[in-house]
């Protein structure tokens, strides 16, 4: 009964805790459908936006200003702030939140990624022909690849780890186990408060393997030596929270 | 301290209101001071913990792999999740909260000055063994000074993370600004409050890093004047 981890494992191994109706599962569900919506959501805002800023090279200003405010913002200031708006009480202000959040690292590297195409290539590329839309459609956007993917590693590993804060909003999500745990005594929910900790850190954890993975194969192989150098360098542009 | 309400906007709820900010100015200002007592504590321990760290790193290359690799794990935990692992041992209260924040501070920093030591140039470091400096004076008069910028970057941006990151200590009842917003939010949402500490929170790290930037200004005066 003292100690904590132990209940943590007891509260773990109650199947009832799983299947009931806000159980594990459902809370599972909730967290991967909006943390998935937000992602998306950013993609569709900041990887047009950078790409569009890297290929003109103006704006290098504006992708450090965004990502250094988003970085001030605390989350749950925009949790509680945006169901406050036109968006309404439920998921869709979660969902914006997220979204804010997974922003600046694709933008920044969605920018980066098309700065940092040989300039040579490019002006090959201007010499044949191809007019601004062709470059950057055929010969930008496909070298910059694994800086997208990398900026979608980092911004849907951030978005599944903040998600857990919507449960102070009660926006569900496997933060809400933590929450209810917190709710309980210290004494008596401390098993639950660390077992969905174990939860949210590991279903984080999840997330980033697979990622990373993905982000493997979905790189050309010649551009895979660099790739490690310049994940390195697009991610110390960004350092989210 | 308590953060009840003394007034409440009605008719209306406005978004901002100097009436409640006069109102309950004890109370803002107790959070305020918290909160930035949290985040300059956090910072400086993580400082403290975090160069040592690097310099390792830096010193024994074999260290730089798990060193890196153990901070990186760590940031990739949310941070709710940290302070469910630690809240039942360490309790409900600052330490919790210090405990939290200080490690993901520990990260910024560690990456960022391992990176800056790393890019002290080999011929800088071979000139300072030939003029016959050891292991500690090559750290301490050359290869430090010329890090200081990325170390000066990373605690910047160690600290506007940390200032955002200190609200979510509310879950273990001291989350300075994050009180306010917190408290707002279930007291019928009442807009003035949560804004308020949320325009704080922002104006904290802009001002810490203002005075960081100044900092750094001040300590590396060889980089003023230089083309950018």
């Amino acid at each position: 009964m003292s100690n904590p981890v132990g209940q943590a494992v007891l509260w773990l191994n109650d199947p009832l805790n799983w299947t009931n109706p806000g159980g594990i599962l459902d809370r599972l569900g909730e967290h991967l459908g909006m943390s998935a919506a937000a992602v998306l959501l950013g993609c569709l805002v900041a990887w047009p936006v950078g790409l569009w800023l890297g290929h003109t090279g103006r704006g290098g200003g504006l992708v450090v200003l965004v990502s250094n405010v988003t970085l001030a913002i605390p989350t749950l200031a925009l949790l509680t702030i945006l169901p406050l708006t036109f968006l309404g009480f439920g998921r869709p202000a979660v969902v914006v939140a997220l979204a804010v959040f997974a922003v600046p690292p694709l933008l920044a590297n969605a920018y980066t990624g098309v700065r940092q195409t040989d300039p040579e290539a490019r002006d090959a590329a201007r010499g044949m022909g191809l007019s601004g839309g062709q470059v950057l459609r055929r010969v930008e956007l496909p070298l910059a690849v694994p800086y997208l993917a990398a900026g979608f590693r980092t911004a849907a590993v951030q978005v599944v780890a903040t998600a857990a804060l919507a449960s102070f909003v009660n926006g569900g999500g496997l933060g809400q186990i933590i929450r209810a745990g917190f709710g309980l005594d210290i004494a008596a929910g401390g098993g639950q408060i660390i077992a969905g900790g174990l939860l949210v850190a590991g279903l984080a954890m999840l997330v980033e393997l697979v990622l990373a993975l993905v982000e493997r194969l979905v790189t050309p192989r010649p551009l895979r030596p660099a790739r490690r150098r310049a994940n390195r360098r697009a991610a110390d542009a960004v350092a989210g929270s | 301290m308590s953060f009840r309400l003394s007034y409440r906007a009605d008719p209306g709820n406005p978004w901002f209101s100097w009436q409640y900010v006069r109102d309950n100015s004890d109370t803002i200002v107790a959070a305020l001071r918290d909160h930035a007592s949290l985040t300059a504590r956090a910072v400086l321990i993580a400082a403290l913990v975090a160069l040592p760290l690097a310099v390792a790193a830096h010193w024994f290359r074999p260290l730089a792999g798990p060193i890196l690799a153990f901070t990186g794990v760590l940031y990739t935990i949310p941070s709710l999740a940290l302070f469910a692992f630690l809240a039942p041992y360490l309790g409900i209260g600052a330490v919790t909260v210090l405990s939290v924040v200080v490690l993901y501070a520990l990260l910024v920093i560690v990456r960022n000055a391992v990176a800056g030591l790393s890019q002290v140039p080999p011929e800088v470091r071979e000139a300072a063994e030939g003029m016959g400096y050891g292991r500690w004076g090559r750290l301490l008069r050359i290869e430090l000074p010329l890090a200081l910028p990325g170390i000066l970057t990373g605690l910047r941006l160690a600290t506007v993370s940390t200032v955002a990151l200190v609200t979510v200590g509310v879950v273990v009842g001291r989350g300075g600004l994050g009180q306010l917003i917190f408290a707002g939010f279930q007291n019928n949402f009442y807009k003035a409050e949560i804004m308020t500490g949320t325009l704080l929170c922002v104006l904290l790290a802009l001002v810490l890093d203002l005075i960081l930037a100044g900092l750094g200004r001040a300590v590396t005066p060889w980089l003023r004047g230089r083309a950018r």
